[in-house]
């Protein structure tokens, strides 16, 4: 096991990710957790996977530099907030939490969250928020700043998904395809324009109405906290939803 | 539209022995026996029966007879009364055939050309009724060879095992295609016979947490019910890349089986459909599959072996070998005749290769590129007796999953009705009245007995070959001898033909 550089503060700890491989890295940030450590910040993350993996509890995280795959996967309950960009499969099946990116994010980000809040200053790549949905009480919601690519909100079935646009071209189109391909549950809410083509054949468009805001309006205002933006700025662009035509897209598929 | 389909099979009633009790009509569940006041008489909607035997099984006067509708189609080899059935009931819905169970074709079964070896004179038998016999196994990666520190003790650094007592588990089935009292009974004969279950894809049911050091949870491309406290509630997680009886798609749970129970496990709201795509979006290689393996390991902190499970298919050999490397510590793979609550019949009854076939070649592979002891390997896919089980242990398996036969032993009857729901022995279905047909003692009573039996058997078996343990009988192919085989057959099975 090599050797991690930790100092600590009476439930902070600072650690320096150096050289540091993943599988130490995680084992001593679990113990620094059972020991009671309620704030960590993590210095010169470069690539370690699986950061906060399966974590629980009110743990605040702050990744300095960019973690690797998988950050936060299957994790219930703390806050990441990452300095950088993140990898692919960010939020794997999130169950509760919330991650904060100043950057942007890679491919399948949020892929079958269930719970949590996962905010993306930039763009991220494709099939972000692939099969979300949700569960009684828990409501994912993913807030993408700039735009995604192709298969966005792919088999989507609960939570929210908003794509706000910023930083488009007037008249430049999102960047995604296929969108809500295969959605049969939750709702994206969408700034910036879409051609009909880019949808996918399951979903429908709409006007936002006043229950709409009502979701939409704080997920804008965390962002805009998060991020420095000036959220009258961003509600005021023009949003439309998009939604599943269907709720059971597969169901007459089958003869017998 | 007026259906073409002709009644698969007839009902008789021996009007003399019917008492009109109405049993019949309260057992069946798909509408077949009904009670006409007018004349009296319990009458019959032949088209309805679906040959699940029910009723005939609990007819108290024994008055019903079941047999298949002689309807004589002329003779035609290429034309079966299947191929034109099918053809009509295409024509009559535009959709994709949907049945149930495992592959149902005359497809080679290599159990059966597979001959088992017994000793005569030159080495002795074995009497397990008088001398110990060993059926205890190990699931997981084995070290490479013994070492040892500075004093001369052997280092204990081993990876995560599962001690089973018998080498068959459960099948993964899940939750909202079969019912929880069919998981309760499996469950609850893996614990009664030191051996595990499996929950298949659709979560943990929070009443069976009692069973957790006996059961294998999954994990999906619908990652239903996959949360923290549900891969730490397994001593093995398995990531389902495939099974056998539909390699290469994925699944549908109807909204209509989403019940209230159901929508708990799968952590989905009641009534919706539960889609399970095709791939694991996060896995398109070797390399994600990887990434997912050490995922679920941080996740379980490297307490519990991780499982990947894939149906057999041409590349098999190769595509296990990526798996081993890519550090799973079991490797499980469903052959071609393995059951499923729903698929396309098509995918069924042509996709895939069989298990026998599947299991040599991985099997070998791994042996000549010397990691044969990185990961166990499990096989599965219509496994019918103890006869089966041996033989893929000498083939090289470690262990055996068994799930028709494990249904067959609560009362599944093959009628190949699990997509319908309405299964009327209450195994494959969420309707609460059907359900209750299943009675968790009862039915892990008789899945124990099958386990019991069947361990007696393999008993018998290595006694027989003059060897008192599993592990002299595993990969041991020498036990074997084929008859009916091709040169190339026998190649890829490993084994000599009979006589040689």
């Amino acid at each position: 096991m090599t050797s991690i550089e930790v100092k600590q503060n009476q439930d902070n700890a600072c650690v320096n990710l150096h050289g540091v491989y993943y599988r130490d890295l995680n084992t001593r940030l679990c113990e620094l957790v059972n020991e009671g450590t309620r704030s960590l910040e993590l210095n010169n993350a470069c690539g370690q996977r699986y950061i906060g993996t399966s974590l629980k509890g009110d743990v605040k995280i702050t990744i300095n530099g960019t973690p690797g795959n998988d950050l936060g996967a299957f994790m219930d309950g703390p806050s990441i907030t990452v300095n950088g960009n993140v990898q692919d499969c960010c939020g794997n099946t999130l169950n509760n939490g919330r991650i904060v990116v100043h950057g942007h994010g890679g491919d399948i980000f949020g892929m079958s969250a269930r719970g949590g809040k996962l905010f993306v200053r930039d763009y991220v790549g494709y099939r972000a928020g692939i099969h979300m949905k949700a569960y009684q009480d828990k409501k994912p919601s993913l807030v993408i700043g700039s735009t995604a690519q192709d298969f966005l909100g792919e088999y989507m079935a609960g939570g929210v998904l908003v794509v706000l646009g910023l930083g488009l071209e007037e008249n430049e189109t999102h960047k995604a395809n296929f969108i809500g391909t295969g959605m049969h549950g939750g709702v994206i809410y969408m700034s910036g324009k879409v051609e009909d083509h880019q949808l996918g054949k399951e979903v429908a468009k709409a006007e936002l109405d006043e229950s709409d805001w009502q979701v939409l309006r704080p997920l804008i205002d965390e962002f805009a906290l998060h991020f420095g933006y000036n959220a009258e700025e961003i509600a005021a662009r023009p949003f439309y939803k998009l939604y599943p035509k269907y709720l059971r897209p597969y169901g007459r598929l089958y003869a017998y | 539209m007026k259906t073409f389909l002709p009644s698969k099979f007839i009902v008789d009633r021996i009007e003399d022995r019917c008492i009109k009790c109405k049993v019949c009509i309260t057992q069946c569940s798909f509408d077949t026996h009904y009670y006409d006041a007018d004349d009296d008489q319990i009458k019959v909607r032949n088209q309805n029966c679906v040959g699940c035997h029910r009723c005939v099984t609990f007819c108290p006067t024994g008055a019903l007879v079941v047999r298949n509708n002689p309807l004589e189609y002329r003779q035609n080899a290429n034309w079966t009364p299947e191929m034109i059935e099918d053809i009509f009931k295409q024509a009559e819905t535009g959709g994709v055939l949907l049945t149930g169970m495992g592959m149902d074709k005359a497809k080679p079964i290599y159990w059966d050309k597979l001959l088992i070896n017994a000793s005569q004179v030159t080495n002795p038998s074995i009497d397990p009724l008088r001398e110990p016999m060993e059926l205890t196994t190990y699931l997981g990666r084995k070290p490479e060879k013994a070492t040892f520190d500075k004093c001369g003790n052997i280092e204990v650094n081993v990876a995560p095992q599962v001690k089973i007592d018998v080498p068959l588990m459960f099948s993964a089935m899940s939750y909202g295609a079969i019912s929880l009292n069919v998981h309760r009974s499996l469950a609850q004969a893996a614990k009664n016979m030191g051996t595990m279950w499996n929950t298949g894809e659709g979560g943990l049911h929070s009443s069976l947490m009692e069973f957790k050091d006996n059961t294998i949870v999954q994990v999906a491309s619908g990652r239903y019910g996959v949360q923290n406290d549900y891969l730490n509630s397994g001593r093995i997680v398995e990531i389902k890349i495939g099974q056998g009886a539909k390699p290469g798609i994925g699944g549908h749970l109807p909204g209509e089986k989403v019940s209230a129970d159901v929508s708990l496990t799968r952590m989905i709201p009641m009534g919706t459909d539960a889609i399970s795509p095709a791939p694991q979006h996060d896995i398109y290689s070797i390399e994600d599959l990887s990434q997912l393996i050490y995922g679920l390991k941080e996740a379980t902190r490297y307490r519990v072996p991780i499982s990947v499970k894939i149906a057999a298919v041409h590349n098999v050999a190769a595509i296990a070998s990526g798996i081993v490397r890519a550090g799973a510590d079991i490797v499980t793979i469903d052959g071609m005749r393995g059951a499923t609550g729903a698929a396309p019949k098509v995918i069924r009854d042509n996709v895939g290769i069989p298990i026998e076939l599947a299991l040599a070649a991985v099997d070998s592979r791994l042996r000549e590129e010397g990691i044969r002891n990185q990961a166990s390997l499990v096989i599965s896919g219509g496994i019918r007796n103890s006869g089966d089980v041996f033989k893929a242990i000498a083939l090289g398996a470690d262990a055996v999953n068994i799930g028709t036969a494990a249904l067959v032993a609560l009362g599944c009857h093959l009628c190949q009705q699990c997509h319908t729901g309405k299964c009327s022995w209450g195994i494959c279905t969420s309707d609460l009245a059907l359900t209750k047909r299943i009675n968790p003692e009862i039915g892990a009573k008789r899945l124990s007995n099958l386990l019991r039996g069947w361990s007696l058997e393999i008993k018998d078996m290595l006694g027989g070959l003059g060897v008192n343990a599993i592990e002299s009988l595993r990969g041991n192919r020498l036990h074997l001898r084929g008859v009916g085989l091709s040169a190339e057959e026998l190649k890829i099975l490993g084994v000599r033909a009979a006589g040689e």
